[in-house]
Protein backbone atom coordinates (compact mmCIF):
# COMPACT_ATOMS: atom_id res chain seq x y z
CA UNK A 1 0.00 0.00 0.00
CA UNK A 2 0.94 3.85 0.12
CA UNK A 3 2.08 2.76 3.82
CA UNK A 4 4.29 -0.50 3.79
CA UNK A 5 5.54 -2.71 6.53
CA UNK A 6 4.85 -0.04 8.81
CA UNK A 7 6.76 -1.29 12.40
CA UNK A 8 4.62 -0.89 15.54
CA UNK A 9 4.83 -1.30 19.07
CA UNK A 10 6.08 -5.20 18.71
CA UNK A 11 5.14 -6.24 21.83
CA UNK A 12 1.32 -7.56 20.71
CA UNK A 13 -1.74 -6.01 21.77
CA UNK A 14 -2.58 -6.05 25.43
CA UNK A 15 -5.69 -7.26 26.86
CA UNK A 16 -7.95 -4.06 28.37
CA UNK A 17 -7.57 -5.48 31.93
CA UNK A 18 -3.36 -5.54 31.12
CA UNK A 19 -3.70 -1.36 30.37
CA UNK A 20 -3.34 1.39 32.52
CA UNK A 21 -6.40 3.66 33.36
CA UNK A 22 -5.13 5.88 30.56
CA UNK A 23 -4.51 3.66 28.28
CA UNK A 24 -7.44 1.87 28.82
CA UNK A 25 -10.07 4.79 28.19
CA UNK A 26 -8.22 5.36 25.29
CA UNK A 27 -8.79 1.68 23.91
CA UNK A 28 -12.54 1.79 25.06
CA UNK A 29 -12.79 5.01 22.77
CA UNK A 30 -11.69 3.25 19.83
CA UNK A 31 -13.61 0.24 20.30
CA UNK A 32 -16.71 2.28 20.70
CA UNK A 33 -15.94 3.76 17.36
CA UNK A 34 -14.96 7.49 19.05
CA UNK A 35 -12.03 9.47 17.14
CA UNK A 36 -8.72 10.20 18.44
CA UNK A 37 -8.04 14.52 18.25
CA UNK A 38 -4.63 15.98 18.30
CA UNK A 39 -4.78 17.35 22.02
CA UNK A 40 -6.25 14.09 23.60
CA UNK A 41 -4.18 11.80 25.44
CA UNK A 42 -2.59 8.59 24.07
CA UNK A 43 -0.06 6.08 23.78
CA UNK A 44 3.60 6.99 22.79
CA UNK A 45 3.11 3.97 20.64
CA UNK A 46 0.13 5.15 18.72
CA UNK A 47 2.00 8.56 18.03
CA UNK A 48 4.86 7.03 16.48
CA UNK A 49 3.17 4.06 14.91
CA UNK A 50 0.74 6.67 13.07
CA UNK A 51 3.93 9.49 12.25
CA UNK A 52 5.84 6.60 10.52
CA UNK A 53 2.58 5.71 8.70
CA UNK A 54 0.78 9.19 7.58
CA UNK A 55 4.67 10.27 6.86
CA UNK A 56 5.31 7.13 4.65
CA UNK A 57 1.73 7.47 2.94
CA UNK A 58 2.44 11.29 2.50
CA UNK A 59 6.03 10.52 1.19
CA UNK A 60 3.91 8.03 -1.76
CA UNK A 61 2.16 11.01 -2.56
CA UNK A 62 4.86 13.73 -3.38
CA UNK A 63 7.32 10.92 -4.55
CA UNK A 64 4.25 9.39 -6.76
CA UNK A 65 4.32 12.34 -8.65
CA UNK A 66 7.52 11.66 -10.64
CA UNK A 67 6.63 8.60 -12.51
CA UNK A 68 3.41 10.93 -14.12
CA UNK A 69 5.07 13.99 -14.29
CA UNK A 70 7.33 11.91 -17.12
CA UNK A 71 4.55 11.84 -19.38
CA UNK A 72 3.32 15.53 -19.05
CA UNK A 73 5.56 16.96 -21.32
CA UNK A 74 4.89 14.00 -24.26
CA UNK A 75 1.02 13.19 -23.36
CA UNK A 76 -0.73 12.63 -26.80
CA UNK A 77 -3.43 15.54 -27.14
CA UNK A 78 -3.58 19.18 -25.42
CA UNK A 79 -6.71 17.24 -23.42
CA UNK A 80 -4.66 14.07 -21.94
CA UNK A 81 -2.12 16.68 -21.05
CA UNK A 82 -4.23 19.28 -19.26
CA UNK A 83 -5.96 15.90 -17.48
CA UNK A 84 -2.58 14.77 -16.57
CA UNK A 85 -1.28 17.96 -15.05
CA UNK A 86 -4.66 18.13 -12.86
CA UNK A 87 -4.30 14.46 -11.65
CA UNK A 88 -0.41 15.20 -10.58
CA UNK A 89 -1.55 18.63 -8.52
CA UNK A 90 -4.33 16.62 -6.84
CA UNK A 91 -1.30 14.08 -5.81
CA UNK A 92 0.42 17.37 -4.50
CA UNK A 93 -2.31 17.75 -2.82
CA UNK A 94 -2.89 14.48 -1.24
CA UNK A 95 0.48 14.23 0.08
CA UNK A 96 -0.33 18.31 1.86
CA UNK A 97 -3.46 16.75 3.29
CA UNK A 98 -0.99 13.93 5.26
CA UNK A 99 1.79 16.23 6.23
CA UNK A 100 -0.73 18.52 7.98
CA UNK A 101 -2.61 15.49 9.59
CA UNK A 102 1.44 14.06 10.28
CA UNK A 103 1.96 17.39 11.84
CA UNK A 104 -1.06 17.38 14.41
CA UNK A 105 1.10 14.43 16.19
CA UNK A 106 3.87 16.98 16.89
CA UNK A 107 6.55 16.33 14.53
CA UNK A 108 7.30 19.70 11.87
CA UNK A 109 6.92 19.12 8.12
CA UNK A 110 11.07 19.66 7.94
CA UNK A 111 11.57 17.04 10.18
CA UNK A 112 9.35 14.72 7.86
CA UNK A 113 11.14 16.04 4.43
CA UNK A 114 14.70 15.41 6.28
CA UNK A 115 14.11 11.58 6.64
CA UNK A 116 12.54 10.93 3.13
CA UNK A 117 15.59 12.59 1.84
CA UNK A 118 17.71 10.75 3.76
CA UNK A 119 16.32 7.66 3.10
CA UNK A 120 14.91 6.88 6.75
CA UNK A 121 11.23 7.20 5.69
CA UNK A 122 10.25 5.04 2.75
CA UNK A 123 7.53 5.28 0.52
CA UNK A 124 5.65 2.76 -1.78
CA UNK A 125 7.99 0.44 -3.17
CA UNK A 126 5.20 1.05 -6.64
CA UNK A 127 6.71 4.31 -7.22
CA UNK A 128 10.73 3.13 -7.99
CA UNK A 129 9.54 1.45 -11.25
CA UNK A 130 9.60 3.55 -14.73
CA UNK A 131 6.48 4.43 -16.85
CA UNK A 132 8.18 3.70 -20.26
CA UNK A 133 5.68 4.72 -22.16
CA UNK A 134 2.18 6.49 -22.63
CA UNK A 135 0.26 3.30 -21.69
CA UNK A 136 2.21 3.24 -18.64
CA UNK A 137 0.21 6.58 -17.21
CA UNK A 138 -3.46 3.90 -18.16
CA UNK A 139 -1.86 1.31 -16.10
CA UNK A 140 -0.92 3.40 -13.26
CA UNK A 141 -4.24 4.94 -12.94
CA UNK A 142 -5.95 2.50 -13.06
CA UNK A 143 -4.13 -0.18 -11.41
CA UNK A 144 -2.14 2.17 -8.80
CA UNK A 145 -4.30 3.99 -7.88
CA UNK A 146 -7.03 1.26 -8.08
CA UNK A 147 -5.21 -0.54 -5.37
CA UNK A 148 -4.56 2.78 -3.34
CA UNK A 149 -8.27 3.48 -3.09
CA UNK A 150 -8.82 -0.28 -1.50
CA UNK A 151 -6.62 0.44 1.39
CA UNK A 152 -8.27 4.66 1.66
CA UNK A 153 -11.77 4.28 1.52
CA UNK A 154 -11.72 2.42 4.67
CA UNK A 155 -9.12 4.85 5.94
CA UNK A 156 -11.80 7.11 6.31
CA UNK A 157 -13.16 5.43 9.14
CA UNK A 158 -9.52 5.03 11.19
CA UNK A 159 -9.32 6.52 14.63
CA UNK A 160 -7.50 9.13 14.10
CA UNK A 161 -9.73 12.04 13.37
CA UNK A 162 -7.02 14.26 11.02
CA UNK A 163 -6.20 10.96 8.79
CA UNK A 164 -9.30 10.36 8.74
CA UNK A 165 -10.58 13.64 7.60
CA UNK A 166 -7.41 13.73 5.22
CA UNK A 167 -8.56 10.41 3.87
CA UNK A 168 -12.01 11.44 3.50
CA UNK A 169 -11.48 14.78 0.87
CA UNK A 170 -8.44 12.33 -1.07
CA UNK A 171 -11.04 9.86 -1.93
CA UNK A 172 -13.25 11.99 -3.17
CA UNK A 173 -10.89 13.36 -5.40
CA UNK A 174 -8.99 9.20 -6.01
CA UNK A 175 -11.73 8.26 -7.83
CA UNK A 176 -10.98 10.77 -10.96
CA UNK A 177 -7.65 9.01 -10.95
CA UNK A 178 -8.23 5.79 -11.66
CA UNK A 179 -11.57 6.54 -14.34
CA UNK A 180 -9.04 8.87 -16.37
CA UNK A 181 -6.33 5.75 -15.96
CA UNK A 182 -8.78 2.81 -16.97
CA UNK A 183 -10.08 5.72 -19.98
CA UNK A 184 -6.52 5.86 -21.31
CA UNK A 185 -6.50 1.78 -21.27
CA UNK A 186 -9.49 1.73 -22.94
CA UNK A 187 -8.69 3.71 -25.74
CA UNK A 188 -5.03 1.90 -25.86
CA UNK A 189 -6.71 -1.27 -25.88
CA UNK A 190 -9.08 -0.45 -28.62
CA UNK A 191 -6.48 1.12 -30.98
CA UNK A 192 -4.33 -0.23 -33.11
CA UNK A 193 -2.70 -3.21 -33.22
CA UNK A 194 0.53 -1.59 -32.04
CA UNK A 195 -1.50 0.90 -29.40
CA UNK A 196 -3.20 -2.63 -27.84
CA UNK A 197 0.46 -4.49 -27.55
CA UNK A 198 2.09 -1.14 -25.28
CA UNK A 199 -1.20 -1.38 -23.25
CA UNK A 200 -1.01 -5.46 -22.66
CA UNK A 201 3.42 -4.54 -21.73
CA UNK A 202 2.14 -2.18 -19.53
CA UNK A 203 -0.15 -4.26 -17.44
CA UNK A 204 2.59 -7.38 -17.65
CA UNK A 205 4.91 -4.74 -16.29
CA UNK A 206 2.30 -2.95 -13.43
CA UNK A 207 0.60 -6.23 -11.90
CA UNK A 208 3.08 -8.05 -9.93
CA UNK A 209 4.09 -4.50 -8.64
CA UNK A 210 0.58 -3.42 -7.97
CA UNK A 211 0.11 -6.75 -6.00
CA UNK A 212 3.23 -5.97 -3.72
CA UNK A 213 1.35 -2.44 -2.53
CA UNK A 214 -0.74 -4.11 -0.56
CA UNK A 215 2.58 -5.61 1.62
CA UNK A 216 3.56 -9.48 2.07
CA UNK A 217 1.24 -11.47 3.96
CA UNK A 218 0.48 -9.80 7.76
CA UNK A 219 -1.86 -12.70 8.88
CA UNK A 220 0.61 -13.37 11.85
CA UNK A 221 2.32 -9.69 12.18
CA UNK A 222 2.07 -8.07 15.74
CA UNK A 223 2.11 -4.96 14.57
CA UNK A 224 -0.73 -5.43 12.22
CA UNK A 225 -2.45 -6.99 14.97
CA UNK A 226 -1.75 -3.70 17.12
CA UNK A 227 -2.48 -1.49 14.24
CA UNK A 228 -5.56 -2.73 13.44
CA UNK A 229 -6.41 -2.91 17.32
CA UNK A 230 -5.71 1.11 17.04
CA UNK A 231 -7.81 1.04 13.92
CA UNK A 232 -5.19 2.98 11.66
CA UNK A 233 -5.51 -0.40 9.81
CA UNK A 234 -8.55 -1.53 8.99
CA UNK A 235 -8.14 -4.86 7.03
CA UNK A 236 -5.29 -7.25 6.37
CA UNK A 237 -3.15 -7.53 3.77
CA UNK A 238 -4.57 -10.54 1.95
CA UNK A 239 -7.60 -9.43 2.48
CA UNK A 240 -7.67 -5.97 0.28
CA UNK A 241 -5.27 -7.67 -2.64
CA UNK A 242 -8.13 -10.25 -3.12
CA UNK A 243 -10.53 -7.60 -2.95
CA UNK A 244 -8.24 -6.15 -5.68
CA UNK A 245 -7.98 -9.23 -7.88
CA UNK A 246 -11.44 -9.58 -7.67
CA UNK A 247 -12.54 -6.06 -8.66
CA UNK A 248 -9.67 -5.46 -11.51
CA UNK A 249 -9.42 -9.73 -13.17
CA UNK A 250 -13.20 -8.71 -14.76
CA UNK A 251 -11.73 -5.06 -15.70
CA UNK A 252 -8.53 -6.54 -17.71
CA UNK A 253 -11.37 -9.11 -19.25
CA UNK A 254 -13.38 -5.99 -20.45
CA UNK A 255 -10.20 -4.30 -22.32
CA UNK A 256 -9.53 -7.43 -24.10
CA UNK A 257 -6.04 -7.70 -22.21
CA UNK A 258 -4.75 -10.75 -20.44
CA UNK A 259 -3.48 -10.53 -16.76
CA UNK A 260 0.46 -12.10 -16.84
CA UNK A 261 -0.59 -15.19 -14.49
CA UNK A 262 -1.88 -18.03 -15.85
CA UNK A 263 -3.33 -19.03 -12.43
CA UNK A 264 -5.72 -16.27 -12.26
CA UNK A 265 -9.46 -17.30 -12.45
CA UNK A 266 -12.27 -17.11 -10.98
CA UNK A 267 -12.85 -19.81 -7.98
CA UNK A 268 -16.79 -21.26 -8.60
CA UNK A 269 -16.44 -22.80 -5.02
CA UNK A 270 -15.18 -19.47 -3.54
CA UNK A 271 -16.30 -16.84 -5.39
CA UNK A 272 -12.98 -14.81 -5.66
CA UNK A 273 -10.66 -14.91 -7.94
CA UNK A 274 -7.87 -17.25 -7.72
CA UNK A 275 -3.76 -15.64 -8.30
CA UNK A 276 -0.33 -16.41 -8.04
CA UNK A 277 1.78 -14.34 -5.09
CA UNK A 278 3.85 -11.60 -6.43
CA UNK A 279 7.63 -12.23 -6.64
CA UNK A 280 8.52 -11.02 -2.88
CA UNK A 281 12.54 -11.06 -2.87
CA UNK A 282 11.91 -8.60 -5.56
CA UNK A 283 9.69 -6.66 -3.30
CA UNK A 284 12.16 -6.80 -0.17
CA UNK A 285 14.75 -5.83 -2.96
CA UNK A 286 13.23 -2.89 -3.99
CA UNK A 287 12.93 -1.52 -0.22
CA UNK A 288 16.20 -1.68 0.18
CA UNK A 289 16.94 0.59 -2.26
CA UNK A 290 17.57 -1.80 -5.29
CA UNK A 291 14.47 -1.42 -7.39
CA UNK A 292 14.93 0.10 -11.19
CA UNK A 293 14.70 3.76 -9.84
CA UNK A 294 15.53 4.12 -6.34
CA UNK A 295 18.60 6.62 -7.03
CA UNK A 296 16.59 8.62 -9.45
CA UNK A 297 13.49 9.50 -6.76
CA UNK A 298 15.61 10.38 -4.59
CA UNK A 299 18.08 12.56 -6.23
CA UNK A 300 14.79 14.29 -7.69
CA UNK A 301 13.46 14.90 -4.32
CA UNK A 302 16.82 16.00 -2.99
CA UNK A 303 17.02 18.36 -6.16
CA UNK A 304 13.78 20.00 -5.90
CA UNK A 305 14.41 20.55 -2.21
CA UNK A 306 18.13 21.72 -2.76
CA UNK A 307 17.19 23.77 -5.67
CA UNK A 308 13.98 25.87 -4.10
CA UNK A 309 16.10 26.69 -0.97
CA UNK A 310 16.77 30.31 -2.53
CA UNK A 311 12.61 30.60 -2.86
CA UNK A 312 11.65 29.00 0.81
CA UNK A 313 14.43 31.81 2.27
CA UNK A 314 13.92 34.41 0.14
CA UNK A 315 9.81 34.68 0.94
CA UNK A 316 10.75 34.19 4.31
CA UNK A 317 12.78 37.15 4.21
CA UNK A 318 10.85 39.12 2.60
CA UNK A 319 7.51 38.54 4.90
CA UNK A 320 9.70 39.48 7.89
CA UNK A 321 10.72 42.88 5.87
CA UNK A 322 6.95 43.55 5.06
CA UNK A 323 5.93 42.44 8.78
CA UNK A 324 8.62 45.13 10.00
CA UNK A 325 8.25 47.97 7.80
CA UNK A 326 4.07 47.17 8.91
CA UNK A 327 5.02 47.92 12.21
CA UNK A 328 7.29 50.51 11.96
CA UNK A 329 4.02 52.44 10.26
CA UNK A 330 1.82 51.62 13.29
CA UNK B 1 22.67 14.13 -2.78
CA UNK B 2 22.21 16.19 0.07
CA UNK B 3 19.52 16.59 2.52
CA UNK B 4 18.78 19.33 5.34
CA UNK B 5 20.62 17.72 7.88
CA UNK B 6 24.10 18.75 5.76
CA UNK B 7 22.56 22.35 5.04
CA UNK B 8 25.16 24.82 4.95
CA UNK B 9 22.65 27.16 6.21
CA UNK B 10 22.91 27.91 10.26
CA UNK B 11 19.27 27.86 10.78
CA UNK B 12 18.24 24.64 9.11
CA UNK B 13 19.90 21.94 11.34
CA UNK B 14 17.97 19.20 12.70
CA UNK B 15 15.37 20.69 15.74
CA UNK B 16 13.83 18.56 17.94
CA UNK B 17 10.78 16.91 17.17
CA UNK B 18 7.73 19.35 17.43
CA UNK B 19 9.69 22.96 17.14
CA UNK B 20 9.50 24.73 14.10
CA UNK B 21 12.79 25.69 12.70
CA UNK B 22 13.62 29.15 11.80
CA UNK B 23 14.00 28.42 8.39
CA UNK B 24 10.52 26.61 8.35
CA UNK B 25 7.41 28.67 6.69
CA UNK B 26 4.59 29.33 9.57
CA UNK B 27 1.93 26.98 9.86
CA UNK B 28 -1.61 28.32 8.66
CA UNK B 29 -4.82 26.69 9.43
CA UNK B 30 -7.34 27.12 6.81
CA UNK B 31 -11.39 27.90 6.77
CA UNK B 32 -13.64 27.95 3.48
CA UNK B 33 -16.75 29.15 2.75
CA UNK B 34 -19.36 26.46 0.54
CA UNK B 35 -21.06 27.81 -1.91
CA UNK B 36 -24.34 27.43 -0.32
CA UNK B 37 -24.31 30.14 2.69
CA UNK B 38 -23.03 27.96 5.60
CA UNK B 39 -19.70 29.34 7.81
CA UNK B 40 -16.21 28.71 6.88
CA UNK B 41 -15.35 25.40 8.34
CA UNK B 42 -11.82 24.17 9.08
CA UNK B 43 -10.69 22.34 6.47
CA UNK B 44 -6.52 21.73 7.10
CA UNK B 45 -3.41 23.73 7.20
CA UNK B 46 -0.16 24.41 5.11
CA UNK B 47 2.88 26.49 5.35
CA UNK B 48 3.63 29.86 3.59
CA UNK B 49 5.41 32.73 4.54
CA UNK B 50 2.69 35.40 4.50
CA UNK B 51 -0.99 35.54 4.93
CA UNK B 52 -1.02 36.74 0.88
CA UNK B 53 0.99 33.22 0.30
CA UNK B 54 -1.41 30.98 2.56
CA UNK B 55 -4.50 32.31 0.67
CA UNK B 56 -2.29 31.70 -2.68
CA UNK B 57 -1.71 28.34 -1.33
CA UNK B 58 -4.90 27.52 0.25
CA UNK B 59 -6.94 28.37 -2.83
CA UNK B 60 -4.36 25.85 -4.69
CA UNK B 61 -4.67 23.13 -1.90
CA UNK B 62 -8.00 23.48 -1.20
CA UNK B 63 -10.43 24.53 -3.89
CA UNK B 64 -9.36 22.97 -6.78
CA UNK B 65 -12.91 21.58 -7.51
CA UNK B 66 -14.54 24.68 -6.33
CA UNK B 67 -15.00 23.91 -2.95
CA UNK B 68 -15.29 27.30 -1.70
CA UNK B 69 -15.93 30.91 -2.54
CA UNK B 70 -14.13 32.53 0.53
CA UNK B 71 -10.93 31.67 2.45
CA UNK B 72 -9.94 32.32 5.79
CA UNK B 73 -6.00 31.77 6.55
CA UNK B 74 -5.05 32.13 10.22
CA UNK B 75 -1.54 31.82 11.39
CA UNK B 76 -1.91 28.80 13.79
CA UNK B 77 0.10 29.92 16.58
CA UNK B 78 -2.59 32.61 17.37
CA UNK B 79 -5.26 30.01 18.13
CA UNK B 80 -6.32 29.86 20.96
CA UNK B 81 -8.11 26.31 21.93
CA UNK B 82 -9.69 24.47 25.23
CA UNK B 83 -7.93 20.99 26.00
CA UNK B 84 -9.46 17.93 26.29
CA UNK B 85 -8.99 17.90 29.99
CA UNK B 86 -11.67 20.62 30.14
CA UNK B 87 -14.16 18.86 28.96
CA UNK B 88 -15.63 17.89 31.97
CA UNK B 89 -16.12 21.58 33.57
CA UNK B 90 -17.12 23.02 29.98
CA UNK B 91 -19.77 20.71 28.78
CA UNK B 92 -21.18 18.66 31.43
CA UNK B 93 -23.25 21.62 32.80
CA UNK B 94 -25.28 21.07 30.03
CA UNK B 95 -25.98 17.39 30.61
CA UNK B 96 -28.76 18.37 33.12
CA UNK B 97 -30.22 21.42 31.89
CA UNK B 98 -32.73 18.89 29.71
CA UNK B 99 -35.14 21.48 29.38
CA UNK B 100 -33.08 23.49 27.26
CA UNK B 101 -34.14 21.17 24.04
CA UNK B 102 -37.77 21.51 22.60
CA UNK B 103 -38.88 17.92 23.03
CA UNK B 104 -38.41 18.80 26.96
CA UNK B 105 -41.91 20.08 26.98
CA UNK B 106 -45.23 17.88 26.05
CA UNK B 107 -47.26 19.85 24.18
CA UNK B 108 -50.97 18.23 23.26
CA UNK B 109 -51.86 17.45 20.00
CA UNK B 110 -54.65 19.72 19.85
CA UNK B 111 -52.64 22.70 19.83
CA UNK B 112 -50.77 21.49 16.35
CA UNK B 113 -47.33 22.42 15.32
CA UNK B 114 -45.15 24.45 17.35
Amino acid sequence: MYAQMIKSTGQGVKSLDEMEPDERAFQERINAGGKIEPKDWMPEGYRKNLIRQIGQHAHSEIVGQLPEGNWITRAPTLERKAILLAKVQDEAGHGLYLYCAAETLGVTRDDLTRDLLSGKMKYSSIFNYPTLTWADMGAVGWLVDGAAIMNQVPLQRTSYGPYARAMVRICKEESFHQRQGFDIMMKMANGTEAQRKMAQDALNRFWGPALMMFGPSDADSVHSAQSMAWKIKMNSNDELRQKFVDQTAPQAEYLGLTIPDKTCKLNAETGHYDFAQPDWDEFFDVLRGNGPCNTERLEARNKAWDDGRWVREGLLAHAAKKRSAKLAAE
Amino acid sequence: MSSPETSPYKDSEASPHGETRATEWPLWEIFIRGQHGLSHRHVGSLHAPDAEMAIKNARDVYTRRNEGVSIWAVEASDIAASSPEEKGALYEPANDKVYRHPTFFDIPDEVGAM
